[in-house]
């Protein structure tokens, strides 16, 4: 049933010139589920999330997010989704409060909507002390949980996180695996992209991607199984190193 | 050359970077920094390479002093930032031969040094830096820090946003160089490659949390730690967190790490306890730390 897919690509690609960065890849993504998407650098992935989350069209194939095309309804995916990088994910010269009620704009949200999800945001993550302090004086776990949150203000139907742990101290990581848990067990979909190999056995299926294409999508323990490798470390190194 | 820091304290305005803190890196060793963003690490590089001075404290690389002597520091080590320090509008060769002369030496003087490495991006090589891919770009400012023939070498996140893959190339390449003599001390947020160094420093709020070898650390965990793993993953953590006799509880990639309070821990106990919760597929047995959890157990507040 289409409404139980919050994401159907199929033969998606886009090149670039001669040189093909998405090499046709196909696959379905459910309600409420945690999904990895790996891959090494430069095999393709941060491409394929563009024309997700309606920043880049593809070339050729087709895809649809949330229950908009690609192509014709780029805007409508926009407005549905949640997005959040590692590179930059909050404004570092505006304070907490000011970044929940900028994103609150930009999404169209209310005043008054944004006033009590704020609050609500500021208390759940213990940010009452620092809630009037620039971001640039927080740690960075505290900023990446800030920022998954400010991506979650519109109630999206899925989220997309690119690389969210990257350089963030052990505790800290876990507890953003626990808001990622919470998250899709109230059914939002949480599309994921990682280095750390043990995140990769936290989400309900993964793909990897070499080359442009998808070389493997299963469960974690399928993935296992299918290359007889003890860990997702071990998955990985056997399929990109070929 | 061996490294020595002694009670280095640095700080800009209020934010405290290092606090009191002493080292030492053996010559020819192979010493890991281990801490997330913000521990200091790379205020302690800047101090070490003569680019930022200390306000408190002495570090010594060699037998030269990090301000009076630091000419001939600058001339016996090599460094490579987080963000490598290339140089985007030149091509690799010329990035190349641009860090040799600066040196005043040439490529091929110590091509013997870098030929491991650089043979993987010569196909590359009148490409400029700034098309390079991540992989690349790090293979080349090795290369840079290297074509001087330092005798230390300081590597700041050098793996960072790396994929596993070339992570795993990358600490091959520092194990041979380390083969040839040459002192390395470097530094990563990625946990499982502390397991790859001869001694580890792990750090975090510019304070040393302890200095061992990988192995030594791991045996001075004062818990037993067991795998936790259940149908549920969420729902699992939540149940063990409000487990009455629960001292830590960790996800570790498909298992549940859980430490208990009590000396004398039953695995029955805790099964009945969790299947009181509606879990089902219950699995605990007991596992051996990891440096992760370690670092987990010093930093607990």
């Amino acid at each position: 049933m289409k409404q139980d897919n919050v994401i159907i690509a199929e033969e998606l690609s886009k090149t670039f010139g001669d040189f093909t960065a998405v090499n046709a890849i196909s696959f379905k993504v459910k309600k409420g589920e945690i999904f990895g998407f790996l891959g090494a650098n430069g095999a393709g992935k941060t491409t394929a999330m563009k024309m997700l989350i309606g920043i880049s069209y593809p070339s050729s194939g087709k895809a649809n997010v949330v229950g908009y095309d690609v192509f014709t309804q780029a805007e409508s995916i926009k407005k549905n989704i949640g997005y959040m990088s590692q590179k930059f994910a909050l404004y570092d010269d505006l304070t907490v409060k000011e970044n929940i009620v900028f994103f609150g704009g930009i999404y169209g949200l209310k005043r008054s909507v944004i006033k009590v999800k704020s609050e609500a945001l500021i208390n759940e993550l213990g940010l009452q002390e620092v809630a009037n302090n620039l971001v640039s004086s927080l740690p960075l776990g505290w900023k990446q949980k800030i920022a998954f949150s400010v991506a979650l203000l519109h109630d999206p139907k899925i989220i997309f996180l690119d690389e969210p742990t990257g350089g963030v101290d052990p505790i800290t990581r876990r507890q953003f695996w626990e808001m990622i848990y919470k998250t899709a067990h109230n059914g939002t979909t949480v599309f994921v992209t990682t280095h750390y190999m043990d995140e990769a056995e936290y989400c309900d299926r993964v793909s990897i991607m070499v080359d442009g294409k998808i070389e493997a999508l299963d469960t974690p323990k399928k993935l296992k199984e299918q290359f007889d490798a003890d860990t997702m470390n071990d998955v990985f190194l056997k399929l990109a190193r070929g | 050359m061996s490294i020595l820091v002694k009670n280095i304290s640095k700080s800009y305005g209020d934010l405290i970077a290092l606090k009191n803190l002493t080292l030492e890196v053996k010559e020819g060793e192979l010493f890991g920094l281990i801490g997330p963003d913000g521990a200091g690490k790379t205020s302690l590089f800047r101090i070490l390479t003569t680019l930022l001075i200390a306000d408190e404290g002495t570090a010594t690389v060699g037998d030269f002093d990090v301000i009076s002597e630091y000419k001939e520091i600058r001339n016996s080590v090599g460094y490579m930032p987080g963000q490598f320090s290339l140089y985007q509008d030149l091509t690799v060769e010329e990035n190349l031969n641009f860090f040799a002369t600066i040196f005043g030496t040439t490529v091929e003087e110590n091509y013997d040094l870098i030929k491991d490495i650089y043979i993987q991006i010569e196909p590359f090589k009148n490409r400029r830096a700034g098309k390079l891919s991540g992989g690349m770009k790090q293979k080349l400012a090795l290369c840079c820090a290297l074509i001087h023939n330092p005798k230390v070498l300081f590597l700041d996140e050098p793996t960072t946003g790396v994929d596993p893959v070339s992570r795993k190339e990358f600490w091959e390449m520092l194990k041979r160089l380390q083969q040839k003599g040459i002192t390395i001390l470097v530094s990563t947020p990625y946990m499982d490659e502390a397991a790859l160094c001869d001694r580890i420093a792990l750090i975090q709020h510019g304070k040393i949390l302890d200095i061992e070898s990988p192995q030594r650390i791991v045996e001075n965990f004062p818990k037993k730690i067991f795998n936790v793993k259940a149908s549920n993953m969420y729902q699992l953590i939540k149940s063990l967190k409000s487990y009455e006799n629960n001292y830590s509880v960790y996800p570790f990639g498909e298992f549940i790490h859980y430490t208990d309070k009590r000396e004398n821990f039953s695995k029955e106990e805790l099964k009945l306890y969790l299947e009181s919760q509606n879990l089902s597929e219950i699995t605990i047995e007991s596992t051996h730390p990891t440096i992760e959890d370690v670092f987990m157990e010093l930093t607990k507040e």
